[in-house]
């Protein structure tokens, strides 16, 4: 009998893992505006705390100040909550994007998964503002193991990155070792009657809804999209010519997130029937991480209800 | 002309401020008022204290002059030009399709313009977290950040000073070039400032104020002071007059970021030659 790994946050991956890449050499500094327990970035100041500055609750100065760090050659992550990176807009845009800094913001507590917070605390525009930076690399890791490679890679890769972690423990997927490659869709799953594209914790959940979808005889492809940006549109392409159908899942709003750059690609490439499963036109509201996910439909069902939706258009 | 420490300052800031005039004019936009203000300021900091080499603007040597103010580039762009980091024939092209000399600071563009600025508030961070890079490796350089009056405002600033004071980061020098006009109107009207002295001070920084910006010796004066500061971040505000240098731009809001006419612009080179005598 193999031994299941422990659920685990993504944002947990964070700071162990910068430590580790720092032991071994890499040349990594870390700024912070008060989150650095809720992030996991606090540990990397208990083991270099010469390479560790907070900046208090003052996001805007945070990621000024971040950029001009990089100048002098570090990689500098610049942490927070997903919904206070989005306090930052103009700095990100123009300390960090337009002059191509290394720094990589590393945002925990991303989409309505925050739960008990509420509204407030839940972010359902990240992927939308920091796909809309020239320059960003937009990255959303499905599980610990794919987060400690998407910061591995974000080291490894200059230039400005955004990585949303989340708050939830959330089930191990990739057991046997990542296989996270920046701006590659990873298939998890094939399938020939239509393809799930999810990031984030929607992968797992779609992993699920592609089981209960067998159960009815319907074989579906998933995509880990873990890049948003730039997108794997190959990847995408070939789902729409192979399977012909394709549902969206993300914990996002709909309107605005990878269904909508999605459906971009694919409508100068491939047009096939698509359906999207994210936060509708709505804010979220407090309760339990899952109890939110589930009031907005962001679980196995509602990815299951996309998949028949979108089938039957198909046909 | 290729400045040095014993460029005669009088004959320098008037060409500069002839380039000046000359850029705004010539693009018909740009911002000839901060420019002339600040070009004081910046001369004296780049021909007796700032290290760096015109001819190796990556030079991992040098102290980073940010322009906080970026809408300032004639100023900028002139004052690079004449030290030699590109051919003053270069101005010409400032706000055109294709070149470098873009409206607002862009880092990089060209060699020398050490941060990208145009959204007021960013470059006393930006300068910050150089300062704190540079002590993280053992540098001694300095970080110069020039900021408006008007820039002020904006919260950002306000967060990287209470950020400077509890890092106890010295080397890093705030200059406020107080011109006392920002973009509709006085800044009195628009939004109270004062008295920033004393809230650079309640905010932790040793400071320096009242210098007037365009007597040369009290500029060098300041920024001696400035350079010497240990265990803190310096600032020195710099009393100025918006337009200097040309009688009706001279504390006028109509020049903050209007091109003359050519009336006004035959007039102010007029003005600017025959301060220099004959040209």
């Amino acid at each position: 009998m193999t031994t299941i790994p422990a659920p685990a946050a993504t944002r947990e991956a964070l700071g162990p893992t910068l430590i580790r890449l720092q032991r071994a050499g890499a040349d990594i500094v870390v700024v912070d505006a008060d989150l650095g327990k809720s992030t996991s970035a606090r540990s990397f100041k208990d083991a270099f705390p010469e390479r560790f500055f907070t900046f208090g609750v003052a996001e805007q100065n945070m990621f000024s100040a971040a950029a001009g760090l990089a100048t002098l050659g570090s990689t500098v992550f610049a942490t927070t909550f997903a919904v206070f990176a989005e306090h930052a807009f103009d700095q990100l845009r123009m300390s960090i994007a337009q002059p191509l800094m290394n720094v990589k913001v590393v945002a925990s507590h991303g989409g309505v998964s925050t739960g008990e917070d509420g509204a407030s605390a839940q972010s359902i525009e990240d992927f939308a503002l920091f796909s809309s930076l020239v320059n960003f690399s937009v990255v959303v890791p499905s599980d610990i193991v794919e987060a400690e490679a998407v910061i591995e890679a974000a080291v490894a890769n200059s230039g400005p990155w955004y990585i949303r972690t989340g708050r939830p423990k959330l089930p191990v997927i990739y057991t046997e070792g990542p296989r996270f490659r920046l701006g590659k869709a990873d298939m998890l799953r094939d399938g020939r009657d239509l393809t799930i594209v999810a990031c984030g914790l929607l992968v797992e959940r779609s992993l699920r809804a592609a089981e209960a979808l067998a159960k009815d005889g319907i074989e579906a492809r998933v995509l880990n999209m873990a890049t948003l940006r730039p997108l794997d549109v190959e990847a995408l392409e070939a789902a729409a010519r192979e399977t012909g159908a394709i549902v969206v899942a993300e914990e996002h709003l709909v309107y605005s997130g990878l269904g909508a750059m999605c459906a971009q690609a694919l409508a100068t490439r491939h047009p096939v029937p698509m359906e999207f499963v994210g936060v509708q036109d709505r804010y979220g509201e407090s309760g339990t991480w899952d109890e939110v996910l589930d009031i907005m439909g962001l679980n196995a069902a509602g990815v299951t209800a996309a998949a028949h939706r979108v089938i039957a258009r198909k046909r | 002309m290729v400045v040095s420490e014993s460029t005669d300052l009088g004959a320098l800031t008037r060409r500069l401020r002839r380039h000046i005039v000359t850029m705004v004019y010539d693009a018909k936009s740009g911002h000839i008022g901060g420019s002339m203000s600040a070009i004081d300021i910046m001369s004296v900091l780049y021909t007796r204290f700032l290290r760096h080499h015109p001819d190796d603007p990556a030079w991992a040597g040098r102290d980073r002059f940010i322009m906080s103010k970026g809408h300032c580039t004639p100023a900028q762009y002139a004052l690079l030009a004449e030290c030699g980091y590109f051919p003053v024939e270069e101005l010409s092209t400032f706000r055109r399709r294709g070149g470098r000399l873009q409206g607002h600071s862009v880092l990089g563009k060209p060699g020398g313009v050490e941060n990208s600025a145009g959204a007021l508030g960013m470059g006393l961070s930006f300068g910050l977290g150089i300062r704190l890079g540079m002590r993280l490796r053992g540098m001694e350089n300095k970080v110069v950040v020039l900021m408006g009056d008007g820039e002020q405002d904006e919260g950002q600033v306000w967060e990287a000073a209470m950020a400077a004071a509890h890092h106890e980061v010295d080397g890093l020098i705030a200059l406020i070039d107080r011109n006392g006009i920002q973009n509709d109107d006085f800044t009195v009207n628009t939004m109270r400032s004062e008295p920033l002295d004393e809230k650079y001070r309640a905010f932790g920084w040793d400071v320096r104020a009242g210098v007037d910006g365009h007597d040369f010796a009290a500029i060098e004066d300041a920024l001696r002071w400035a350079y010497s500061v240990r265990g803190k971040p310096a600032c020195v505000i710099f009393n100025t007059t918006k337009g200097k240098g040309v009688s009706f731009m001279e504390n006028n809001p109509n020049f903050h970021g209007a091109p003359p006419s050519d009336e006004q612009y035959a007039q102010a080179m007029a003005e600017l030659a025959e301060l220099e005598g004959a040209r």
